[in-house]
């Protein structure tokens, strides 16, 4: 097991030298030179390639990677082009507002999505999952930028009971947290229904009552724990997915976080701050990739006998 | 085939209700200039900021144009979008899967491992860094969707290559002599096709959304173009006092998308009723 996660966690090093290399590469290739972008044009070309020099931007790409890549490592993430402070600075002020988005989200929508995906595969067929089917497949199609205006139209505008965007304390988390929650929400609820349908089919179910166990028994110590292990793989999946919600959903309701900052990043072509954002989200992907995997192995016994075969 | 597929197709009531909202897009795309009664950029200063009414059915915008005729027009770039952004990730995607499906060993190992690194990231930050390079228009749009949604055709045709592979009746066309390429063409692809159908269905209201979201970060297609995001991005400042700016726009997209998302949910029913997306 232990072997297995080391595994993955190589690979996943692999991954985000692959993202952040090729994001790299692509930014050296375009038009504009950063030196020109920061400096007032009157100043002599000599001193430009002195410049030039010092940051070492005169050196082949390679090489450039790799300073950029071992500054990371040593927490030195750059500075930003626009307003000349240090990137890590600039990400530690907004991550907190994100995590504050994007934590509660996946666990309300981890939550009342098996709740709900549970009770709709129990009882299939009736009209209480008729109703839920049907709302997950009409809230997958509503675009998030949409629900959260139309969230602050009837919450702020009309009944005036919620601030209409920024951050201004408990309240203002209320309508972002919703809107965010709603389409992860559709998703993951179909896909607990199907796989506890899945379950119930299995001929273990029908042993578990034949033992004598009542539905609530059945459901909750056989049925929710075998579907429980693709929906918790979704869960780790849905992580950095969510991340990018939350660059919508902070741009509708003004919300202070990397989303925001990332989207007047690009805005302002801030490659630094752009790739500084992008590396924290490539490293999240890996991370929350392989957790999923690793706790899905730890979840189910036959996964983990897989893994053995293939390492023998 | 046609036949029983036509004869599925209607007793399937998602398929049905997915086809009729996907005719009427269509529709609605093919005769713009009939339905629309203005053009998509006509401004009457005058009229700016109406309220929905006979002469303009959504109301009008900050320059008077109509939101009507902004929405039919919409339509036009969401699904053109929607077809180019498709074919081409479709034609990636296809042709990675069946050269790893097919061939495996270090082609199949490196081809899984640049899908399950764009699989990985988010499809809007990976799309916002390649828009950032190439700069926001409507023909980067379609770029950037493509290059981070073909994973989704590779992964599954992938894994339907690797388990026909083996099946007798490729391996007696092996021993006929045929070549690779036509194994690959004439007996791989066709038993692919279905689930290719059903994902190239779900794969276009998913590049619908994204463009609508770059759109609305003001990113994708630039004004005037009347692409849905577009026009409710620009009605964010005036949801006080022209609601209908953003209201209606929206409900577009969310039309459209749930429309295609029905057809294809409808479809694999009828096609490939085990294909998990």
């Amino acid at each position: 097991m232990l072997n297995y996660t080391l595994r993955r966690l190589f690979q996943g090093v692999f991954v985000i030298i692959a993202i952040t290399a090729t994001l790299f590469l692509i930014m050296q290739l375009m038009p504009g030179d950063p030196i020109k972008l920061i400096c007032n044009p009157r100043i002599p070309q000599e001193r430009i390639e002195e410049l030039r020099h010092l940051w070492g931007l005169d050196k082949p790409i390679i090489i450039q990677y790799f300073y950029w890549f071992s500054n990371i490592i040593k927490g030195d993430f750059g500075t930003s082009i626009i307003s000349g402070q240090k990137v890590s600075t600039l990400i530690a002020q907004r991550l907190p507002y994100t995590l504050m988005l994007t934590g509660p989200a996946l666990l309300i929508e981890f939550i009342i999505s098996i709740f709900l995906g549970l009770i709709a595969a129990y009882k299939r067929d009736s009209i209480f999952d008729k109703v839920i089917v049907n709302l997950a497949i009409i809230l997958r199609a509503i675009p998030i930028f949409w629900l959260g205006i139309l969230f602050i139209m009837f919450f702020s505008l009309k009944l005036r009971i919620l601030p209409v965007s920024g951050y201004s304390g408990f309240k203002s988390l209320i309508l972002p947290l919703a809107t965010l929650v709603f389409p992860y929400l559709a998703i993951n609820l179909r896909l607990t229904r199907s796989e506890v349908l899945e379950v119930l089919r299995e001929r273990m179910v029908l042993t578990a009552y034949a033992k004598g166990l009542n539905d609530r028994q059945v459901l909750l110590r056989h049925v929710l724990r075998n579907a429980l292990i693709p929906t918790t793989v979704m869960f780790f999946l849905s992580l950095p997915w969510i991340f990018g919600g939350s660059i919508i959903i902070e741009s509708v309701f003004a919300w202070p976080g990397t989303g925001k900052l990332l989207w007047k990043s690009i805005v302002g072509q801030d490659f630094p701050v752009v790739q500084g954002i992008i590396f924290i989200i490539a490293m999240l992907t890996v991370i929350s990739n392989t957790t999923g995997d690793v706790i899905t192995a730890l979840l189910d016994p036959r996964i983990r006998l897989e893994i053995k075969g293939e390492n023998a | 085939m046609i036949n029983n597929f036509i004869k599925d197709g209607l007793k399937n009531k998602t398929f049905c209700v997915g086809f009729f909202i996907f005719f009427s897009v269509l529709f609605i795309a093919i005769f713009a200039d009939i339905i629309a009664p203005y053009t998509y950029d006509e401004m009457e200063i005058i009229n700016k900021l109406n309220n929905p009414n006979q002469q303009h059915l959504f109301g009008t915008d900050r320059y008077g144009r109509d939101i009507f005729s902004r929405v039919v027009y919409g339509s036009r770039i969401a699904l053109w979008v929607g077809l180019i952004v498709v074919i081409i990730e479709s034609f990636i995607g296809i042709s990675l899967g069946l050269l790893a499906g097919y061939y495996g060993g270090i082609t199949n190992r490196i081809i899984l491992f640049i899908t399950d690194l764009t699989w990985s990231m988010p499809p809007i930050i990976l799309a916002l860094a390649i828009i950032t390079m190439l700069g926001p228009s409507l023909n980067n749009v379609v770029t950037s969707i493509a290059i981070v949604s073909w994973a989704q055709f590779t992964r599954i045709v992938r894994a339907k290559t690797q388990s026909l592979k083996n099946m007798p009746f490729v391996e007696a066309a092996r021993a006929f002599g045929e070549n690779d390429f036509n194994i690959i063409f004439r007996y791989i692809l066709p038993n692919v096709m279905p689930s290719i159908i059903v994902i190239t269905t779900l794969a276009l209201p998913s590049a619908i959304l994204l463009t609508s979201s770059l759109g609305f970060l003001g990113l994708g297609a630039q004004p005037p173009l009347p692409d849905w995001g577009v026009i409710l991005y620009n009605g964010i400042p005036f949801i006080r006092k022209a609601p209908w700016i953003t209201i209606f726009p929206g409900f577009a997209i969310a039309y459209t998308v749930l429309g295609f998302n029905l057809l294809g949910e409808g479809l694999r029913d009828i096609l490939d009723p085990k294909l998990k997306i």
